[in-house]
């Protein structure tokens, strides 16, 4: 697409810049993009482009044969989503040639993410770059990009570790089940509550492969309602002491006052299946299963304060990788840049060096 | 051809080297582990092969100097044990991918090939035609010492599965804990070893009661032990089929079955006759 050259450039506004409420009206569905598409082809000028629209950023990046290209293309995008345009400018910010690319595999290696190191991001960014794909806005120097962009935070990935360790408590969680169960998808996961984080868990369960889930609840139409939304089966919640022992996992967020499960029902429940293993995650607070069934044999129980511990371990371990995995990106960055420049020709523009016109037009 | 090849160095050279290869591998994971990161499981898995092919050449050497399995004082003992933990590695191994096996088999093989090297007493003497010709009796030994092999395997994932046990319930996960398979992936293969070990010591002894029936073997403490061995493994198979010996009391049961079974099994060297002789073995060190 891109034939006559211009500037390699990055503009938009994330977490570190806009807050929910702004992030919330700039976010991009399919369709507004393809109607911004349709906005900015009419000033020809844009060479390149693609976008990526997560709930933590939008950012453009692309090929812009001027300045002013740049400019218009934030208006549009101000314009199509009804967003005050001082507010996006306050917001947004611009980088250019290999600030810019140096920008993008920061990003595509989690490292400018709300949740360091975060892999999810990677995978947006594979959909903005097969979105401009798709669309025909992606030409000979994003194509360069996001292909390296992606091999470099692949490296920084295997080679830092940056993305070691679950931070999330519903992911520590299933992290735990694994170090027990090996895998998820033989293991019965019975979640007692019908509350936010006891879904939240139970669906990270369901994303990680356990197929087998029952839910129980004080008010029995609650369980039928989370059951239907996670595709599991409801139990009544007067039944679930009796039929511990049928499940592998039991996640506990029940807001009951007192101890739901107590010594002698997990003693029980362990004593018809000696042989497996029986998994507590105590969620609910004050706490569901009494402490002291960590003494029986193939028990296994954490509460909220052992995972959220084990979620600030792993956020501070990659926190430290941080230094490493920037200087990395430093060196791929820097050793793309001089690839990539040429197809830019974005050395000049109009006689000024191209990032002093970009920054004196911007 | 083969045998002018290996001749090039003397059984024990060629055992020494293969110690080596399994010091190697120790070393390798070791260092790995110092550093919190895993090591290569290609290499760790090089490395033990590596080490497996030499013991089987000094083997081999020492095999056709006696005319057959060389089983004939406690320096060979070892030596068989070690390479049958080492051939069942092997296969477990590549088909289980089980985390950190690698680098315990390679400290258990370079403690037992290292140990039996290092001391001359263990080489010194040997008993000459130990099976008389009897391939039944030599089948018997084989299969005794290979379960042995099985047992040891057994202890080092008995050890993992105690590490990983005590990672799970004192919240110790960082570090090198963070390598240690899973708790049923351990318990899985504890217990089809630890039924695979018992089926070829049965083997085992219905083989050799033959041989004792017709010739009543000199020593009943061999005989004893060697029972009791076999009854204490048979014990533990069916107290874990039933439930009721299970997780880390299994796991310790069979770690310390296999060290009386290691202690158990100088007295059976000394059990069975002819009486050993001394050897002049021309193959020091």
């Amino acid at each position: 697409m891109s034939e006559a050259g211009g500037i390699f450039f990055h503009l938009g506004a994330s977490h570190h810049t806009a807050p929910l409420a702004l992030r919330e009206k700039l976010a991009l569905t399919p369709e507004k993009t393809a109607a911004l598409g349709a906005r900015i082809g009419a000033a020809g000028e844009m060479r390149e482009w693609a976008v990526l629209s997560t709930c933590n950023r939008v950012e453009f990046y692309g090929v812009a044969g001027s300045p002013a290209a740049i400019d218009h293309l934030q208006a549009e995008f101000c314009a199509l989503l009804e967003c005050s345009p001082a507010d996006f400018a306050g917001a947004a910010r611009r980088t250019f040639g290999l600030e810019a690319l140096r920008h993008l595999l920061v990003v595509a290696a989690g490292l400018d993410s709300q949740m360091l190191g975060e892999t999810e991001i990677f995978g947006q960014m594979k959909d903005a770059y097969a979105g401009a794909l798709h669309r025909g806005t992606a030409g000979p120097v994003l194509n360069r990009a996001f292909q390296k962009t992606f091999q470099a935070a692949k490296f920084v990935r295997t080679h830092t570790a940056i993305t070691e360790g679950q931070v999330s408590v519903a992911s520590v969680a299933v992290d735990l089940a694994l170090k027990i169960f090996g895998g998820l998808r033989a293991v019965r996961v019975l979640l007692l509550g019908a509350g936010e984080i006891g879904e939240k868990t139970a669906r990270a369960f369901r994303s990680r492969g356990a197929e087998a889930l029952t839910v129980a609840s004080r008010r029995l139409e609650h369980a039928m309602e989370l059951a239907q939304a996670l595709a599991a089966a409801a139990l009544p919640f007067e039944h679930a002491p009796g039929r511990l022992a049928e499940f592998d996992i039991v996640l506990c967020a029940t807001s009951a006052p007192g101890v739901v499960l107590t010594h002698d029902a997990v003693a029980a429940a362990i004593r018809r299946r000696p042989a497996r293993p029986l998994f507590f995650i105590d969620l609910a607070l004050p706490r569901d299963v009494e402490p002291t069934v960590t003494r029986l044999p193939n028990v296994f129980l954490y509460n909220l304060d052992d995972l959220a511990k084990i979620a600030d371990e792993n956020r501070a371990a990659r926190e430290n990788e941080v230094t490493r995995a920037q200087a990395l990106v430093t060196e791929k960055a820097g050793a793309l840049w001089p690839r990539l420049e040429p197809l830019c020709d974005s050395k000049t523009v109009n006689g000024k060096r191209w990032s002093a016109a970009a920054h004196s037009a911007g | 051809m083969l045998s002018n090849l290996l001749s090039i160095l003397t059984d024990r050279q060629w055992l020494w080297i293969a110690a080596g290869f399994y010091l190697a591998g120790f070393a390798l994971g070791t260092l790995a582990l110092l550093r919190e990161r895993r090591h290569s499981r290609l290499l760790m898995y090089i490395l033990i092969a590596s080490g497996y092919g030499l013991q089987n050449a000094g083997l081999w050497l020492r095999g056709q100097t006696e005319h057959g399995c060389p089983l004939g004082n406690q320096f060979e003992i070892f030596q068989f044990t070690a390479w049958s933990a080492t051939t069942l590695f092997l296969v477990i191994g590549a088909t289980f991918r089980v985390s950190l096996l690698g680098y315990f088999t390679s400290a258990l093989m370079a403690a037992l090939t290292v140990v039996s090297l290092a001391i001359p007493a263990w080489d010194s003497t040997h008993r000459a035609n130990v099976f008389g010709g009897n391939p039944w009796l030599e089948l018997h030994a084989a299969l005794a010492l290979f379960s042995y092999g099985v047992f040891a395997l057994l202890a080092l994932t008995s050890l993992l599965f105690l590490l990983r046990n005590y990672s799970l319930k004192n919240k110790r996960l960082g570090g090198w804990f963070s390598f240690l398979p899973s708790i049923i992936e351990l318990d899985q293969i504890s217990l089809r070893l630890l039924a695979a070990g018992v089926v070829l010591l049965t083997a085992s002894l219905a083989v050799g009661s033959v041989w004792w029936l017709r010739d009543p073997p000199g020593s009943v403490h061999m005989v004893a032990v060697t029972i009791a061995v076999w009854l204490a493994y048979a014990l533990a198979l069916g107290l874990r089929l039933r439930g009721a010996l299970i997780a880390q009391r299994f796991a310790w049961a069979c770690t310390v079955l296999f060290v009386a079974a290691l202690v158990s099994l100088d007295t059976v060297d000394h059990g069975s006759h002819p009486a050993p002789a001394a050897r002049a073995i021309s193959n020091q060190p």
